[in-house]
């Protein structure tokens, strides 16, 4: 046991930094992924609520393939296949637009599961009382829908958290890049890929309580 | 007097369905009217047309003379709507609270968001109307907590706020367990006491004989029958109005 432990005590030093810069890029990736997930999806649900049959058709268009396809096929596609019609993204920029894409088709069934969830009588309260459509949706609607919401949201961040590991294999610098260069160098894949796991695990532990937590109260 | 509500000619289909076929009445200030009438008979979406929570296939509906829904010949958006419903306090049948709210911001959210009073001066409000309704003791609860009756009761005191020129009661107790019935019918009594001027729908037939000045029984989209509530419950003069008015009574 204590020679299986014995590199961390040995190489901990070196490895830290390493490991703590490659946790940064993890969490900007993920970060700066699911923001423009959110963004993306609400324009999708508004695509989707639209009057106008093309944008409704699109909306459905792409849920559906991006459903289908793999994240990591639409990385490939982003950074390897779009400079060959002259479309260079940077690896960092890649990974993001690729993670959101995929994930902006979750958010938005999300956000619609979310208002579905509202009763009509709500609106028609709100109605009733004098609000404009806008303050209705700001007083009334959205605070209820994020209340729905946050919990499944938080879920959606921690799974695209996990996912943004793919981002290694078109050379994004993140934690499983690092490990796998590490382990090249250090002869020891065995401990460093569990750093490298517990490393996930420190980022996304304290999401994934917080959303029991929010969830706790909602199922009372 | 003029009428402080006045409806003519008011149709409504839902798709090649004609639920009101062409109604017509008028309320006076303080005047307090019941409708009656069998499920389907269209009295609920009469009364969510005074509103435009329908929007009425024909007719013209006139609150204290200004014409609800229709501006220059052209149908007003939701946004336009606005005033003129705040002009008028609705009930639901299932209260329709809003449960992110306390009960207190309830009853005032609309006055500071509508009517932009301060935080302070709404709150008064809020707390003025909870006690029409026997609710202070609730102020700061969460709608969820309250019972079905004090739901409704806060939800009355919500429409009070308003400030309506006129109050909509769609079966305020058709949702309520038997026991919590009267709390609610209580509360809008001593409203209609006020001198407020108020249209209910309703299948409490004994409350509606009681409180109200006039009744209206409605049946297949038309009014078959009106007039002073004791008589139109009591000695009802049409057939259709007597045979609903047995068998609410068994």
């Amino acid at each position: 046991m204590t020679g299986f432990l014995q590199p961390y005590f040995e190489y901990g030093g070196e490895w830290w930094p390493l490991l703590a810069e490659a946790m940064l890029n993890t969490a900007l990736l993920s970060v700066a992924g699911f923001f423009l997930s959110v963004v993306l999806g609400l324009a999708l649900l508004l695509c989707q609520m639209s009057g106008s049959a093309v944008l409704r058709g699109f909306a459905a268009l792409y849920v559906t393939t991006v459903r289908g396809v793999p994240l990591l096929a639409i990385l490939f596609l982003l950074y390897f296949g779009l400079p060959g019609v002259g479309i260079t993204f940077n690896a960092f920029t890649a990974a993001v637009l690729g993670l959101s894409l995929c994930f902006a088709a979750q958010v938005s069934e999300l956000f619609r599961a979310g208002l579905k969830a509202i009763p009509k009588g709500q609106r028609e309260a709100a109605l009733a009382a004098g609000f404009t459509p806008a303050q209705c949706f700001t007083f009334v609607i959205l605070p209820q829908v994020v209340r729905v919401i946050l919990s499944p949201m938080i879920v959606t961040f921690v799974s695209l958290l996990k996912d943004s590991s793919l981002a290694s294999l078109i050379t994004v610098n993140e934690l499983v890049l690092t490990g796998r260069a590490m382990a090249t160098e250090y002869f020891l894949p065995l401990q460093i890929y569990i750093a490298v796991g517990l490393c996930y695990f420190m980022i996304g532990w304290p999401f994934s309580v917080l959303s029991r937590r929010l969830a706790a109260p909602a199922a009372r | 007097m003029d009428a402080l509500l006045s409806v003519a000619g008011l149709r409504k289909s839902f798709g090649s369905v004609e639920v009101l076929k062409g109604i017509d009445f008028s309320v006076k200030a303080g005047e307090k009217i019941a409708l009656i009438g069998p499920s389907g008979s269209g009295k609920s979406t009469c009364l969510r047309c005074m509103n435009f929570l329908e929007t009425p296939t024909a007719g013209e509906i006139l609150l204290d003379g200004e014409r609800i829904g229709m501006r220059n010949g052209r149908m007003m958006s939701d946004r336009q709507l606005a005033p003129q419903r705040a002009e008028m306090g609705m009930v639901f049948q299932l209260f329709n609270l809003w449960p992110h709210l306390t009960v207190t911001e309830n009853v005032a959210i609309a006055a500071r968001k509508v009517r932009g009073l301060a935080y302070k001066e709404a709150r008064e409000l809020a707390l003025d109307m909870l006690a029409k309704v026997h609710m202070t003791h609730r102020a700061d609860a969460s709608p969820l907590e309250l019972s079905g009756g004090q739901q409704q009761r806060v939800a009355i005191a919500r429409a009070l706020a308003q400030k309506p020129k006129l109050m909509l009661f769609d079966e305020p107790t058709s949702a309520l367990d038997p026991e919590l019935v009267c709390e609610v019918l209580n509360v809008i009594e001593e409203l209609a006491g006020e001198g407020r001027t108020m249209l209910l729908v309703t299948h409490e037939i004994a409350f509606a004989r009681d409180v109200a000045d006039r009744v209206m029984f409605l049946d297949g989209g038309v009014i078959v029958e009106e007039g002073p509530a004791s008589a139109v419950i009591n000695t009802p003069r049409e057939e259709r109005t007597r045979s609903f008015l047995k068998q609410i009574r068994h």
